[in-house]
């Protein structure tokens, strides 16, 4: 276990955050983060309901953006360039970061088109070509087998556990680097959510994963970095420890993570 | 720096104060059992050295028979840690003290086996008249139950510094072994005829040394409890 977190340590670095903060009109949500997620690797993110974790994640694809009022001050760097710039191209950003959710959202139509639907938007329009992505990215999340022959169904017609599949098919079929996921397990019964963590060890080979969990043995179990955020009296989320998983789970640094991880009065 | 979490009272006590009140009395409970454990241990080096200073056989047959409690009370802490780490994934501090009590009631069925052996020597030698009067071998298994006591109260307490003090003294230990062994290979040299008799006490000296550098481990322990390093602290001479 050792040689692995040595081989994970220093992988090269494709997003990083320097002293970000960031703000909900006057409250601040998060103070001063800076963080370097390294590539081709999990990176679990956890701490106590509103700390500000989901806010965190949502920065490196400037899906706060969408929420009124919302101001980032700090460095957020992916693949060496600031996506906080004016001239960002945050839909090319959003192709390169993907998202997947708590709960499972399939655009309301067929398997394939919910597939296709990202591909197409960024232009391509030969169906063979788009047949070839849509049957690799099922493929990758181990899917192809049980909807290769109902493509043309319905989405909302698979259950949970497949929608959010299908869901993590959707990223991967534009070709991202990074793929943000939000408690992506909450909503999903014990079997899928096993079958979700095995495929996040499979794709961290080709993707870096930065997941947001409320599931501190799930952290545990999936991932190779994590980082534990709390907040402080004035409720603004601080990041008190980042370490390799292995590390935080037997020997935290701070003991306010020690507190919070065993469960004790923080 | 006061760390307060958002949300109401009630998210304040769901998320901090009420959390894993039952595994951590049962952790606690863990900890009453090694305590007791450990006086079981010493009070098995104390009676086992009474036993061969007052050729006591009946004492010492006593202390054989209760090692079987010692061993038994080893296997149940055991399972409640095996229960503990099946059903609550312990992590951090709490996972490091699960792993190290299951070191450390290791180390002290080990001590109670020592006991065990010099009540085994005890009968051996049984009304066979005394080589000499025994002084130095009830001082070292006063100093190895002191230490062990002490041990297992720096694991209660957290107390790394006191651990690595209690280990620097298994050297006592040692130079009293060094002592009575140069003391009895005196016997030896002057009077073939107490071979036997100072060869059986030899092994009794070396059961008490084994019992101290025990302790030193249980003290190795406590410090990876407190600091999350694993140390070897106070390296014994034999």
């Amino acid at each position: 276990m050792m040689d692995d977190l040595k081989l994970k340590s220093n992988p090269g670095v494709n997003l990083k955050t320097e002293a970000v903060n960031l703000y909900y009109g006057r409250f601040q949500a998060l103070r001063g983060i800076t963080i370097s997620i390294p590539h081709r690797s999990i990176t679990a993110i956890i701490g106590p309901s509103g700390c500000g974790k989901s806010t965190l994640l949502r920065i490196f694809n400037r899906m706060n953006d969408l929420i009124p009022g919302v101001r980032v001050e700090g460095k957020v760097e992916l693949d060496g360039a600031s996506i906080y710039e004016k001239n960002t191209d945050v839909v090319a950003l959003r192709k390169k970061v993907g998202m997947v959710f708590q709960k499972p959202n399939p655009f309301p139509m067929s398997v394939l088109d919910n597939i296709a639907f990202g591909p197409r938007q960024h232009g391509v329009k030969r169906a063979a070509e788009l047949e070839g992505i849509v049957e690799q990215s099922l493929r990758q999340v181990g899917l192809w087998e049980e909807v290769k022959d109902i493509l043309m169904q319905p989405a909302l017609s698979l259950s949970a556990g497949q929608q959010q599949l299908l869901c993590i098919a959707r990223v991967l079929a534009v070709g991202p680097e990074v793929i943000l996921m939000d408690e992506p397990c909450s909503a999903l019964d014990p079997d899928a959510t096993l079958r979700i963590e095995d495929l996040m060890r499979d794709l961290a080979q080709d993707y870096t994963i930065v997941i947001v969990t409320h599931n501190m043995e799930q952290a545990a179990r999936i991932s190779d970095m994590s980082a534990f955020i709390m907040m402080e009296e004035d409720k603004a989320g601080v990041l008190v420890e980042y370490s390799p998983t292995a590390q935080l789970f037997s020997n935290p640094k701070d003991k306010r993570t020690d507190d919070y991880i065993t469960g004790r009065f923080g | 720096m006061t760390i307060l979490p958002a949300g109401s009272d009630k998210d304040y006590k769901k998320t901090y104060m009420e959390i894993r009140v039952a595994f951590h009395r049962k952790l606690r409970e863990i900890q009453d059992d090694i305590v007791t454990m450990g006086s079981m241990a010493s009070n098995a080096i104390l009676r086992s050295v009474e036993a061969l200073k007052n050729r006591d056989l009946d004492l010492a047959r006593q202390v054989i028979l209760d090692d079987q409690k010692i061993n038994h009370k080893r296997f149940e802490i055991e399972e409640k840690c095996i229960q503990l780490i099946a059903t609550q994934q312990p992590v951090a501090s709490d996972l490091r003290i699960i792993v190290a009590v299951l070191y450390i009631i290791f180390e002290v069925e080990r001590i109670g086996d020592y006991a065990e052996g010099i009540a085994k020597i005890a009968i051996m030698i049984g009304d066979e008249p005394p080589l000499k009067p025994l002084i130095d071998i009830p001082r070292m298994a006063d100093h190895t139950v002191d230490m062990l006591r002490r041990a297992l109260d720096a694991f209660v307490n957290r107390d790394a510094e006191a651990a690595r003090a209690i280990s620097s003294e298994d050297d006592l230990v040692d130079q009293l072994y060094d002592q009575v062994f140069r003391e009895l290979l005196s016997f030896m040299a002057e009077d073939p005829k107490t071979i036997t008799r100072a060869t059986r006490l030899i092994w009794v000296t070396h059961n008490l040394e084994r019992s101290a550098d025990r302790v030193t481990n249980i003290c190795e322990r406590v410090v990876f409890v407190v600091t999350g390093k694993m140390e070897e602290i106070g390296v014994s001479k034999y």
